[in-house]
């Protein structure tokens, strides 16, 4: 099983985790994920690989404690072990060379970004990464971006760090001529409101613009089609066709109402997750 | 030894109102009384016919005597010998299709339950001591299997008891493939699929899950770095069919692989113990004629579905599931409505709330040699109902072709294989079961993995020669 050998908490409800998994350190691309499960009886989750090292066979990954399955993860500590962690699965993004190419990051989104970032400069492109969050302490992975890209932007709605607005703002920004320059291709992975908006804004602009969509997913190999999203009229698998998908063309609407699925089950299990450990602690 | 020309004595089943709540398993199986009694039914014919109905060709009349002649051991071995998933086939296979379609006794009296008793001989090797001994392989060679489903695990048996070390690799968190996550517990338990794979495990079979072989490790290094001599693909058909038509990503419309996969590898019917949900409304219908649609419609039953019914576009005839699994269907209270074709999901709010049919009516045979099933105009109504789920068939999964070239395939995703049926474009690599034939049985698969496994041997035997 995957041993965690590092963990670092980045925002109170955020970790960052690094693994022991040789096998998919050594054969992931950027861009792509793992799914694992934390315990006997729990869901299988989409994760986005944040980075790997080829040498250590250490994968690294970044999840936000929002469910019963990453709450549970978040429970664990260095030298525990992850149950069930599979990969690398979906598709490398095809992200074309040449011009100026802006990686947009929401939330733990921009743990995402921080491989892809990293691969785009050691192919020698011209990169901008846009990282926002709501306050200054909820920023994630700044430091490690900006060592891996030309100009990091940082957005805080509350203004407490860098421009005070959304991403978009500043994107919307650059898109008008203001620096560090016009954005040729858009990489956004974030939030699904997020990843709305910078569809809406690049779209204005035609700019070509690429998102990451997590749709639910059980087995990540195209077997369930429980992640399916139309994109351009046509139903995608997520899981083995994406997970990047052209923005202009993904009907987010329906990504929004199929994500929202299983919201009230969500709550059950997260209930009954704090009834078990309430009954732990007595 | 009198011959008993009396009707199939019937399998003991569970009272239809009490199992339709719960997924225990619905056949009890045959007692000792039962099964001499039946397998005493067989004439003993000269010419066994009904061997030439099975995929594996399991020697049927010589199993016969042997139960008969109370030699259980022996039969066993019989049946093992020939078909290594003896106690799953026992339970899933269509024998009204195949051994007991050319028993004698059919037209009269009702075949010899040849299933029957071969679940009963499996039952009772299940219940013996086993040793906890592991055989060590004693050839150099390794072979690597894509895929714990029916067909893998067969070639991982054979290969094994001819002494090579076999690994098999797993994308899911637990083997078996489709007898895991297709097939519900009420049918096939997975203490039987658990006892299959610990046979295999005291042949000294490795198994590894959670590895997808194109993504987590390329057929190149299987050969290359990790060193194997050959590998079998048996990846199956599990790649879903959607119809089409408007509606189908509402929330609430499942494929059938997703219903079952969610109830079977990850037990959503003990939520919130189990951690994965599923929606399962009060009005369920499922798409298809299937086994698969058979499962999936039993199995809305048992999660609280008070109406759950059957959708085909033809009729009865043409329904291909095993007869069994229709028959317990009926009884557990499933609506069957053949002759109606879906055409659209209807939703609010981003839900399902019905299904748009019409009706249809049988024409000229089509390419498949069934009647062609043509939409009675104007005759389209809505069934209200919580969800759908399509159960209209499977495909190859196109993984890993995708990753591996040189691997050829038909247009409609099955594998290409050699005039023997079992090697695909690429050297050393075979393929057996749904990959290749598109979706069928679990006893054709078998019997692909079990052919595999001779052509490996006889491949790697005749270079090393």
């Amino acid at each position: 099983m995957p041993k965690i050998v590092e963990k670092r908490r980045l925002t109170p409800i955020t970790a960052l985790y690094r693994v022991d998994a040789p096998l998919i350190a050594g054969s992931a691309k950027a861009g792509q994920f793992v799914i694992l499960r934390v315990r006997e009886g729990g869901e299988r989750i989409p994760i986005t690989i944040t980075d790997y090292d080829r040498d250590s066979g250490l994968v690294t990954i970044v999840v936000q404690e929002v469910g019963a399955t990453t709450r549970r993860l978040g429970e664990l500590g260095e030298g525990d072990e992850i149950l069930d962690m599979v990969g690398p699965l979906g598709e490398a993004p095809d992200i074309p060379s040449g011009g100026h190419i802006v990686g947009v990051g929401g939330g733990f989104g921009s743990a995402a970004l921080l491989c892809l970032m990293k691969e785009l400069r050691a192919r020698g492109e011209k990169t901008t990464v846009i990282i926002g969050a709501r306050e200054k302490n909820l920023l994630i992975l700044a430091d490690e971006l900006a060592k891996v890209t030309d100009n990091l932007e940082i957005c805080t709605d509350d203004g407490s760090a860098g421009f005070k607005g959304f991403v978009t703002e500043r994107l919307q920004q650059m898109i008008d001529g203001g620096p560090p320059g016009y954005p040729d291709y858009v990489i956004s992975i974030g939030p699904m409101p997020m990843m709305r908006a910078v569809e809406k804004t690049t779209r204005g602009a035609n700019v070509p613009c690429t998102a990451s969509l997590d749709p639910l997913m059980i087995d990540g190999t195209g077997m369930c089609g429980g992640c399916r999203v139309t994109v351009g009229g046509e139903v995608r698998f997520a899981c083995v066709d994406g997970p990047f998908f052209d923005a202009h063309e993904v009907d987010f609407d329906e990504a929004v109402s199929r994500g929202k699925m299983y919201v009230k089950e969500e709550q059950k299990a997260a209930e009954c997750q704090r009834a078990a450990h309430q009954e732990e602690a007595a | 030894m009198p011959v008993k020309r009396v009707e199939k004595t019937p399998m003991p089943v569970r009272d239809p109102h009490m199992r339709a709540h719960d997924f225990e398993e619905v056949n009890e199986g045959y007692c000792f009384a039962h099964a001499m009694f039946e397998a005493e039914r067989c004439l003993r014919c000269q010419d066994p016919v009904c061997v030439d109905g099975c995929p594996v060709r399991v020697p049927i009349a010589d199993f016969m005597h042997a139960v008969a002649a109370n030699d259980m051991e022996k039969a066993c071995r019989i049946l093992r010998e020939a078909n290594p998933l003896a106690a799953i086939c026992g339970r899933v296979c269509p024998q009204e299709a195949q051994c007991e379609k050319n028993c004698h006794m059919t037209k009269r009296f009702g075949p010899v339950a040849i299933g029957h008793l071969e679940r009963y001989v499996s039952d009772w090797e299940m219940a013996q001591p086993m040793s906890d001994e592991v055989q060590e392989p004693w050839r150099e060679e390794k072979i690597a299997i894509v895929g714990s489903g029916p067909s893998g695990l067969v070639c991982a048996g054979e290969l094994a008891r001819m002494g090579y070390h076999v690994t098999v690799y797993e994308a899911l968190h637990a083997p078996g493939g489709v007898l895991r996550y297709g097939i519900p517990e009420f049918r096939l338990p997975n203490s039987i699929l658990d006892w299959e794979l610990d046979q295999l495990k005291r042949l000294g079979v490795e198994f590894v899950n959670n590895v997808v072989i194109g993504k987590t490790i390329t057929m190149d290094d299987l050969f290359g770095k990790y060193g194997y001599s050959a590998i079998f693909i048996g990846t199956g058909a599990g790649l879903p069919k959607f119809m089409g038509i408007p509606g189908e990503s509402l929330n609430g419309v499942y494929s059938a692989n997703e219903f079952l996969t969610r109830i079977n590898l990850m037990q959503a019917f003990d939520f919130p113990n189990a951690e994965t949900p599923l929606k399962v409304g009060k009005r369920v219908a499922v798409i298809g004629s299937g086994n698969t649609a058979m499962d999936a419609v039993r199995s809305a039953l048992r999660l609280g579905a008070e109406k759950a019914m059957v959708v085909y576009r033809r009729s009865e005839k043409e329904m291909t599931a095993r007869i069994e699994e229709y028959e317990h269907a009926i009884e557990e209270g499933v609506e069957m409505h053949w002759l109606t074709n879906p055409v659209e999901v209807l939703g609010e709010d981003g839900w399902v709330t019905g299904l748009k049919c019409v009706k249809m009516k049988l024409g000229e045979p089509d390419e498949s040699g069934r009647a062609r099933p043509i939409p009675i105009e104007g005759s389209e109504f809505v069934f209200p109902v919580d969800n759908v789920v399509l159960s209209i068939g499977t495909r190859p999964n196109p993984l890993l072709v995708k990753a591996t070239p040189g691997l050829k395939t038909h247009s409609w995703g099955g594998l290409l294989v050699d005039e023997r049926q079992v090697e695909t474009s690429v050297k050393r690599v075979y393929a057996g079961g749904d990959a290749v034939t598109g979706a069928a049985t679990v006893i054709l698969a078998a019997g692909a993995g079990k052919k595999a496994a001779e052509a490996i041997h006889h491949d790697i035997q005749s270079e090393a020669a």
